[in-house]
């Protein structure tokens, strides 16, 4: 069966310890975390997890029925891409001096990133997009000088049927 | 009214009569209220945590109630963990109830301090550490109701210790209501049509039955259902007892130490039904070539079984009692065509009889006692109606073997972790549950040393349960590995040194008895059954004995060694 890569949309209930329940159900049987967001709903009780994880169909089932055995587990769903927004957020700090200015620029106006903070030799930019768009954008903005970089992990939403 | 006061009030609302416990500075509240209960609350002191666990889960298994347990923060937590873990892996109901330091030092180091929530986390159904004392009533009624419902297991409750002298209103809730947790009990009428309808159309069906058949009390149904369409029988270590052993239908164990019979026909059969049985790796061997021929149906409450380990063809996810229900419904509107699988059927049980004529399970007997036949003559003296603790190793295969189990929740066992230790207390938590019932630990010289502490519990409270330990003076399924595997290389398993186990039930205030021929097996196991005391019957064995049949690690269960 093919491995491939799965973002699991899992809603819990918002009690101390959930999350070492979730991470620690991935651990101990042997299933891969590639990124996690946590945060909360709308409602007070209640947190939405996103994981992006990988393995076949089999593994994936396994996952999710193992998810839905935790108690404070409400529900599990799978994000397809086709059928949910998808999108990773990463903050760069990059050397900027004038020779690299210009260069900076020209890839925050091509890929819609923004320039949360400045100062006299670096900038941070932000950016927001898929997980291949982000790639591309940090391959080509990596030649400037990358002096520190952080990424969420994923989030996704389902998209309204049309 | 305290917390303490609320915690026994709601175990007392959940019908609990019987707690085992140990005390601790974390616990004292509960204890010193504890006092106040005596006559409604019987409270059995163990002399180790860890005998107190696997006593609550020998006290669920022989009950079907839930097995409570009560111990102190830190070393009082840690010390059940093996426990927890034991009853986890098979799915027995229980409430752990431990103590923790108060609110205020927790997260400080403090004394007998230990983060019992975090350590239980994967051992346990579910747990919870208490915060507020009003929180507390609710938290035992949820408690309760997930051990005992859906596939059952540990769940354990973590109380500070100012939380149990805290005060709030006692308020029990009548019902309960938890969102996020819902089991499926009813399996899907479609399913269950297609499981009848393939067992009508398969020239060879078995079912392959596990513990779930016994967690679900669902033995009357199921032998209902074999003997209406004549259908053969299997059975998990956990599900023996869920279908007489001496029935013409059944064909013994499956697996390692599975029958001759049950592996060969498994493997021929081409419609298996898994009820409430898991595809452990100690039953399928190489998974890939288990049923190679055989399309599968599995009925089991927990979805996460199904699946798992081997591909089901026709998933069934509900209550096997309610499931075998549903099936017996609809097999009533079908006696034609029941009666036009006559013929075919004939035909496998002939060629399955023939298996079990071929090789049945058999031992020589010698001038040395035989651990299978000191087996066979607590089976013959018990007429195979006692309860059987076994530990693990050979003691455990053997009885599996050798005792035709009758009933169910007669088996006492630890199947999934394989805890070796957890026989004695078992036991001892069986002969609580019904004092007048004949209650047996088959133990090994090894295992009965991991929880002999607890034979102060059984003189204490005139627990007469008979401990047969079959005595090789080594490790023996550890020798048996290393002779067959490891070239005879006997690293470590040797228990030279072994106590006196006669003088060593005389000095806890039990009997202690010794048989070194086979004429005085019989003589000895009369003259236990007629004691009503603990009894240590210390049976000198052949040291060389093997389980037989044996399933080469990583073969096919078809690869046999036979004796």
């Amino acid at each position: 069966m093919m491995e491939k890569s799965h973002i699991l949309s899992i809603l819990v209930e918002n009690e101390s310890g959930v999350l070492a329940r979730v991470a620690g159900l991935f651990s101990a049987r042997g299933f891969n975390i590639d990124g996690i967001s946590v945060a909360g709903t709308l409602e007070k009780n209640e947190s939405k997890m996103i994981i992006s994880t990988y393995g076949d169909e089999q593994i994936l089932e396994q996952i999710t029925k193992q998810l839905n055995r935790l108690i404070n587990v409400i529900k599990v769903q799978e994000l397809t891409d086709d059928e949910s927004v998808v999108r990773q957020t990463v903050l760069v700090k990059v050397n900027a001096d004038e020779s690299t200015k210009n260069e900076i620029f020209r890839i925050k106006e091509i890929f819609e990133a923004r320039i949360v903070d400045v100062s006299r030799n670096a900038y941070v930019l932000e950016f927001s997009g898929s997980a291949k768009k982000m790639e591309a954008f940090i391959e080509l903005i990596r030649p400037v000088g990358i002096k520190d970089i952080v990424k969420t992990g994923t989030i996704a939403i389902t998209r309204s049927k049309k | 009214m305290t917390g303490s006061k609320i915690l026994i009030e709601s175990l007392l609302k959940e019908g609990v009569d019987t707690i085992f416990g140990y005390p601790g500075g974390a616990v004292l509240n509960i204890y010193d209220e504890l006092f106040n209960y005596r006559d409604k609350l019987n409270h059995i002191l163990v002399r180790h945590e860890q005998g107190a666990a696997h006593a609550a889960d020998g006290y669920a298994r022989a009950t079907g109630k839930v097995g409570v347990v009560l111990v102190t923060s830190g070393p009082g937590a840690t010390n059940t963990i093996t426990g927890i873990a034991t009853a986890y892996m098979d799915s027995v109901p229980m409430v752990i109830i431990t103590g923790q330091v108060p609110t205020s030092l927790i997260g400080n180091d403090a004394f007998q301090e230990a983060d019992t929530v975090g350590i239980t986390r994967p051992c346990t159904k579910h747990n919870y550490l208490v915060r507020d004392v009003k929180d507390l009533a609710r938290i035992v009624k949820e408690a309760f109701y997930i051990a005992s419902t859906g596939r059952p297991g540990p769940v354990l409750i973590d109380i500070p210790k100012d939380i149990t002298s805290n005060v709030a209103e006692f308020d029990y809730p009548e019902s309960i209501e938890m969102r996020s947790y819902n089991p499926t009990y009813f399996g899907h009428h479609v399913q269950i049509l297609k499981v009848v309808n393939e067992l009508l159309k398969a020239e060879k069906p078995m079912f392959y039955i596990g513990g779930g058949v016994i967690n679900s009390n669902a033995a009357a149904e199921l032998k209902e259902i074999a003997e209406m369409i004549d259908l053969p029988i299997v059975s998990t270590l956990m599900g023996l007892g869920g279908f007489p052993s001496e029935h013409s239908l059944f064909f013994g164990m499956l697996g390692m130490h599975g029958t001759y019979a049950a592996n060969t026909g498994i493997s021929n059969a081409d419609f298996i039904v898994a009820i409430g049985s898991r595809f452990d790796d100690r039953v399928t061997g190489k998974v890939d070539e288990f049923g190679r021929n055989a399309k599968f149906a599995h009925i089991d409450i927990d979805p996460s079984s199904i699946g798992k380990n081997v591909k089901i063809d026709i998933p069934v996810v509900g209550d096997v009692k309610s499931v075998l229900r549903s099936m017996l419904e609809i097999f009533a509107l079908k006696s034609k065509e029941i009666e036009s699988t006559q013929y075919k059927r004939m035909k496998w049980l002939e060629e399955l009889n023939m298996y079990k004529y071929e090789h049945p399970l058999s031992y020589k007997m010698s001038d040395i006692i035989k651990p299978q036949y000191v087996v066979e003559k607590i089976y013959e003296l018990t007429n195979g109606e006692a309860i059987i603790a076994t530990e693990v190793g050979q003691n455990q295969m053997w009885t599996a073997q050798f005792y035709k189990f009758k009933k169910p929740r007669s088996l006492l066992t630890s199947g999934g972790l394989g805890t070796m230790g957890y026989g004695f207390p078992a036991a001892i938590g069986a002969q609580v549950a019904y004092p007048d019932r004949t209650v047996f630990d088959i133990a090994g010289d090894g295992s009965i040393q991991m929880n002999i502490q607890e034979l102060a519990t059984a003189v204490q409270y005139n627990l007469p349960v008979k401990i047969a330990i079959i005595n090789n003076n080594f490790l023996g399924m550890i020798r048996q590995w290393q002779e067959l595997f490891y070239e005879k290389r006997y690293s470590f398993s040797n228990l030279n040194i072994n106590p006196d186990f006669v003088k060593l039930a005389e000095s806890y205030g039990a009997v202690g008895l010794r048989a070194k021929k086979p004429e005085e097996v019989e003589d000895i196991l009369k003259t236990a059954l007629s004691i009503k005391k603990p009894v240590i019957m210390d049976f000198v064995v052949a040291q060389e004995e093997g389980v037989y049949p044996m399933v080469t690690p990583g073969s096919p269960i078809t690869g046999m060694l036979l004796v």
